[in-house]
């Protein structure tokens, strides 16, 4: 084991906005689903807080599809607030008073982690298509070498939502003995057909864009925009709901005060979504974006349990809340509910919260106060039970 | 807040007697777990609870309890057999659309039930019905008939008479009246009397 000598003098240290980046896999390569081995590669991680004497306050944050390490810090490329602004800072639901927070770039990601944006060095050129299919277990077993790096076993608590779910679970079932509390939030323990559906439609959008050059765009100094665009604005109505979508903007008109009988963007909705798309392309690399959406289609925790998910949870004693939202049809409650019931079904420690919002599968990421106050309890409860969290707490 | 000894609803405090320290609990119709959070704390119980209602469930995991939102009629058979000492079904029983699956599933998951319900029979219940002619509408049933959620509801004789049949053991039974005090009942509780003046009955039952 790498650890104590590569200790990085993180803790105690001021934060650092623009995060890190470590090497790994240079001694051994990970290997990856696909059956190849990739190594060295580069992890780029923030951190929140400070870790305790013991290394037990760590709770790992895994990011969604096209979220970043940047939880709450300015993003470096536009300039707004972290995506978990809201619940993270002292006296905060993820409390850096007490807690250590980690967030890293999944693998296949393209702010600043390995992924298909970025130099192979095999080539010297970018991997393209060439890099290799990752999964929801890669970005896993990526995340639990970075730990392993930083010298923490074992983590108080892991959290996501969305495809950050979908690796809180994976982790629960790879390595039980390192996660004592999880947090799964509008996820899923498989990705659905009509997930899938969805996905398949983004990448078409972006492989029709003649100017993605067969995944070669960036050798040819282009880029996909009005495929990724399209992808974007596909993928953000299934964020949404049709209430809130229609409180937001109804049939209202956009800058004008009668239908122009053409095809500009008459409806407020449709500039919305214009600006949706036209943002995403500046932050986002369209070949991690088909990259991270076949991860997510390809996850399914039961293929490797005889197709019974129960197998995936058997004898586990990571303490669960599982939390989804009533308006989410992305990853519906009852996808949710199957969790709860798998992990019932082998006497699990689970708590399980549907949250009252008509604002989609993006409640995860809102001012959702009963969401919040939700999280508050489940680790003020998990904290009053881990014996680490209740000395530190101390006199 | 902490609870003390008093703070909770004397049904319930009947209900934690019964249950020795450190047992595991599921805690079914637990509201906002207001007997897990108190047998957490005297008891240093391992307690679960299932909630129908989303704001219970809020409630109980904001105060740092694992509950789940579900329905007792839908979601006890994920459980495994024997995976707790005791389940508890208080006041939900006469909820539910099947209280003979439920029961048996009470104990088919939990060595122990803990049932408590109230009491149909009790002279008040009688009292509507002989004099006035309505459904009864009381503090403890305080719902008409047309929006009540209690859909099963049984006396305790009829209660005891179920037991029998489907061979359940019944460990202990007491009887509350209408002011709380409690009365030891028979185990097979079918004194007229008692079955006229108890208000509310709580059970411990085992698997024969």
């Amino acid at each position: 084991m790498q650890r104590s000598h590569h200790f990085p003098s993180v803790w105690g240290n001021e934060h650092k906005p623009e995060g890190w980046t470590v090497e790994l896999g240079q001694e051994q390569p990970l290997l990856l689903d696909c059956g190849t081995a990739i190594g060295p590669f580069t992890i780029a991680y923030q951190t929140y807080g400070q870790l305790n004497a013991s290394r037990s306050n760590a709770i790992l944050i895994c990011h969604a599809l096209t979220g970043d390490q940047f939880v709450a810090d300015p993003h470096p490329i536009t300039g707004k607030d972290g995506w978990w602004n809201m619940l993270i800072g002292p006296g905060r639901v993820l409390d850096t008073d007490r807690f250590f927070l980690i967030c890293s770039n999944v693998l296949g990601g393209c702010m600043g982690s390995t992924g298909p944006k970025e130099i192979n060095p095999a080539t010297d050129t970018p991997w393209a298509l060439s890099f290799p299919i990752i999964t929801i277990a890669d970005m896993v077993r990526a995340q639990a070498m970075l730990l392993d790096y930083l010298g923490i076993w074992r983590l108080f608590c892991v959290i996501g939502g969305s495809m950050g779910a979908m690796q809180v679970l994976q982790w629960a079932t790879s390595y039980p003995e390192r996660v004592f509390a999880a947090v799964p939030i509008a996820g899923s323990y498989r990705h659905s057909a009509q997930n899938i559906a969805f996905h398949e439609v983004g990448r078409r959008a972006i492989m029709a864009d003649p100017d993605w050059c067969s995944g070669h765009y960036l050798r040819h100094g282009k880029a996909p925009h009005r495929g990724l665009a399209v992808a974007r604005m596909a993928a953000h109505i299934t964020y949404l709901s049709e209430a809130a979508l229609h409180r937001r903007f109804g049939r209202t008109l956009h800058n004008r005060s009668q239908v122009t009988y053409g095809f500009d963007a008459d409806f407020q909705v449709e500039s919305y979504l214009r600006y949706q798309g036209s943002t995403f392309v500046d932050r986002f690399d369209a070949n991690s974006y088909l990259y991270i959406t076949r991860a997510m289609d390809y996850f399914d925790l039961t293929v490797e349990q005889g197709g019974v998910l129960a197998n995936a949870f058997r004898g586990t004693k990571t303490r669960f809340c599982v939390v989804s939202f009533t308006s989410d049809w992305l990853f519906p409650t009852s996808e949710s509910r199957a969790i709860v019931h798998a992990l019932n079904a082998v006497a699990a420690n689970v708590s399980f919260v549907e949250i009252e919002t008509d604002k989609g599968h993006d409640a995860f990421l809102l001012d959702e106060p009963e969401f919040h106050t939700t999280l508050t309890g489940f680790l003020e409860g998990a904290a009053a039970e881990h014996r680490d969290l209740l000395r530190c707490r101390g006199p | 807040m902490k609870n003390s000894r008093n703070a909770i609803r004397i049904d319930l405090m009947l209900i934690a007697d019964m249950i020795p320290p450190g047992a595991r609990v599921l805690d079914v119709g637990c509201g906002e777990g207001v007997l897990l959070e108190y047998l957490g704390q005297f008891k240093q119980v391992d307690g679960r609870g299932i909630e129908l209602s989303m704001a219970g469930v809020r409630e109980a995991v904001r105060r740092g309890l694992s509950v789940i939102q579900g329905n007792a009629d839908t979601d006890l058979k994920d459980y495994p057999s024997d995976s707790f000492d005791y389940v508890v079904l208080s006041q939900t029983l006469q909820a539910t659309r099947s209280p003979r699956v439920v029961l048996e599933h009470l104990l088919r998951i939990g060595q122990y039930a803990i049932v408590s319900f109230p009491n149909f029979a009790y002279w008040k219940h009688r009292f509507h019905l002989l004099i006035k002619g309505r459904m009864p509408v009381t503090d403890s049933l305080p719902y008409q008939w047309w929006e009540t959620p209690n859909i099963h509801f049984c006396t305790v004789r009829d209660f005891v008479t179920l037991c029998a049949e489907m061979g359940i053991i019944i460990e202990q039974a007491l009887a509350l009246d209408r002011k709380g005090r409690v009365q030891k009942l028979t185990p097979l509780g079918m004194g007229i009397l008692t079955n006229t003046l108890a208000y509310q009955a709580v059970y411990q039952l085992k698997r024969k």
